[in-house]
């Protein structure tokens, strides 16, 4: 039933439809409200064979999911930023155990200065450590990506933790219309987690356990196998979840006139308004398309190169920096299209929730397009300022 | 032969017996017989169990297991008598010319 929702409530009613058993959580802006939602439905006895716990710190979350999961058990957690970095030791030793704990992660960005606003730096700092990731456009693409993503860890071909990244503010606390999903859609797409392996109190595992130099690497070599099937995987489940539900969301990326002049990259809620202007640009005779990232990890390289193998000149749209380097995205997306020599422009807009305005985007899409920008990595919406010691 | 490996490095219990972690550490206790009055100091704070009173004749005495302890020096520090001394492996004596 199509229902006007906040983007934290979509996450949460669908975290619900999942039949999850342990939750473990902290709460931290704004991801607060999925938690809020969840532990609400508990206290109301919607969740079913569920444990809600609230645990002391985000560490103390990702540990009890960590238990929790190797018990068997069907694992949620929500967090971003801070709360994200303070799991990672824990969330980079499930990827290694292979457990496929869900997590949402509500973008935003990281301290110092501390902001509670969006933008991408907190999942970028876990881009190496066996999560899988995708970055959502909108809250129905949040709502239905739960299952998605509880269906493809939990599949005894992947086995790894999955993150889903929306944006903090920008979709957590929008109201949009989102079509919720019936308990029986969930159940036809998501069957009940089967563990190949779990602990009872009568057969005691060590899970990860120590691995000294003779067989480390092999273990290092099984997880990246298992994220390259996963890539296979994330695949076959967005199709499934179009033929069951109804709503294809694509692939692990999305073109649109992608044989175009000029390309425009995007990942998360920002992909929205960069159609909208590309669309704009195109009805005034601009040769301009659209390339939205879903999937980041694994990432669909050759998705990637065939998508922009036309384009004489590619924008990325960056919402993080490797300080030192340029944005994340841009590099991934150099990396996939070696050998081709396409002009290269990248742009790091939006940083700590600072407003993208559509006439900046209309902007950068111009300058690109009318060669008045030079190739390589750029920051855009910034004002001038100048550092002074106190 | 085909090397097996686990799903997320999971093991059966006690198997970490075999993994002898004694060579991890770059020194290693030793204790003096004569001096050990087998108070236990040394068995309660060690970390990892590995220096434990036996009966050793007519005597009880602290006994390190060499093939765990990893030479923090707990034993060393702790020992009320100075009955244990820590002592550099030899493959970490260097001669320095």
């Amino acid at each position: 039933m199509k229902k006007v929702v906040r983007g934290f409530y979509s996450i949460a009613h669908s975290v619900k439809l999942c039949r999850p058993n342990v939750i473990a959580a902290y709460p931290i802006t704004p991801q607060t409200e999925i938690v809020e939602n969840l532990a609400k439905m508990y206290a109301n006895g919607e969740l079913g064979d569920c444990e809600y716990v609230t645990a002391e710190s985000e560490f103390g979350a990702a540990s009890i999911l960590v238990g929790a999961s190797a018990t068997g058990a069907r694992t949620f957690t929500a967090t971003c930023s801070q709360g994200l970095i303070l799991m990672s030791e824990v969330l980079l030793n499930a990827a290694g155990m292979r457990l496929p704990i869900v997590l949402v992660n509500t973008n935003r960005a990281i301290s110092a200065p501390l902001s509670i606003w969006n933008d991408h730096q907190d999942s970028m700092l876990l881009r190496d450590g066996g999560l899988i990731q995708i970055h959502v456009e909108t809250n129905q693409e949040a709502h239905d990506m739960v299952p998605v993503a509880f269906k493809v860890a939990e599949n005894s071909k992947v086995m790894l933790p999955f993150m889903v990244n929306m944006d903090g503010f920008k979709l957590t606390h929008a109201y949009e219309p989102v079509d919720l999903l019936e308990q029986e859609d969930v159940d036809s797409f998501l069957p009940p987690y089967q563990p190949p392996a779990y602990l009872t109190t009568k057969n005691p595992l060590t899970f990860g356990s120590y691995a000294p130099p003779h067989c480390y690497a092999e273990f290092r070599v099984a997880l990246q196998n298992a994220m390259l099937r996963a890539k296979d995987e994330i695949e076959r489940a967005y199709k499934e979840w179009g033929e069951i539900i109804g709503r294809d969301w694509g692939g692990h990326v999305v073109g649109e006139n992608t044989d175009s002049d000029l390309v425009v990259v995007s990942m998360g809620s920002l992909t929205g308004m960069a159609r909208d202007v590309v669309n704009q640009l195109r009805k005034e005779g601009m040769s301009v398309g659209l390339l939205k990232i879903r999937t980041f990890r694994p990432f669909p390289a050759k998705e990637v190169r065939d998508e922009l193998s036309n384009a004489s000149k590619i924008i990325v749209l960056e919402r993080a920096v490797s300080f030192g380097y340029e944005g994340p995205v841009g590099i991934e997306v150099k990396s996939a299209l070696f050998g081709l020599s396409p002009e290269f422009y990248s742009f790091a807009v939006g940083l700590g929730g600072r407003d993208v305005p559509r006439e900046e985007l209309v902007k950068i899409i111009r300058d690109v397009y009318e060669g008045k920008v030079e190739q390589g990595f750029h920051f855009r919406t910034i004002k001038e300022f100048e550092e002074v010691v106190v | 032969m085909v090397m097996r490996i686990t799903l997320g490095g999971i093991s059966k219990p006690h198997s970490s017996k075999n993994m002898k972690t004694g060579d991890w550490g770059t020194e290693f206790p030793v204790v003096d017989e004569e001096k050990c009055t087998a108070c236990k100091a040394c068995e309660y704070l060690c970390p990892d169990s590995c220096i434990v009173v036996v009966e050793k004749g007519e005597k009880k005495v602290a006994v390190p297991d060499y093939d765990y302890c990893k030479g923090c020096g707990v034993c060393f520090t702790a020992c009320p008598v100075d009955a244990i001394r820590m002592e550099l492996k030899d493959i970490y004596k260097l001669e320095v010319c």
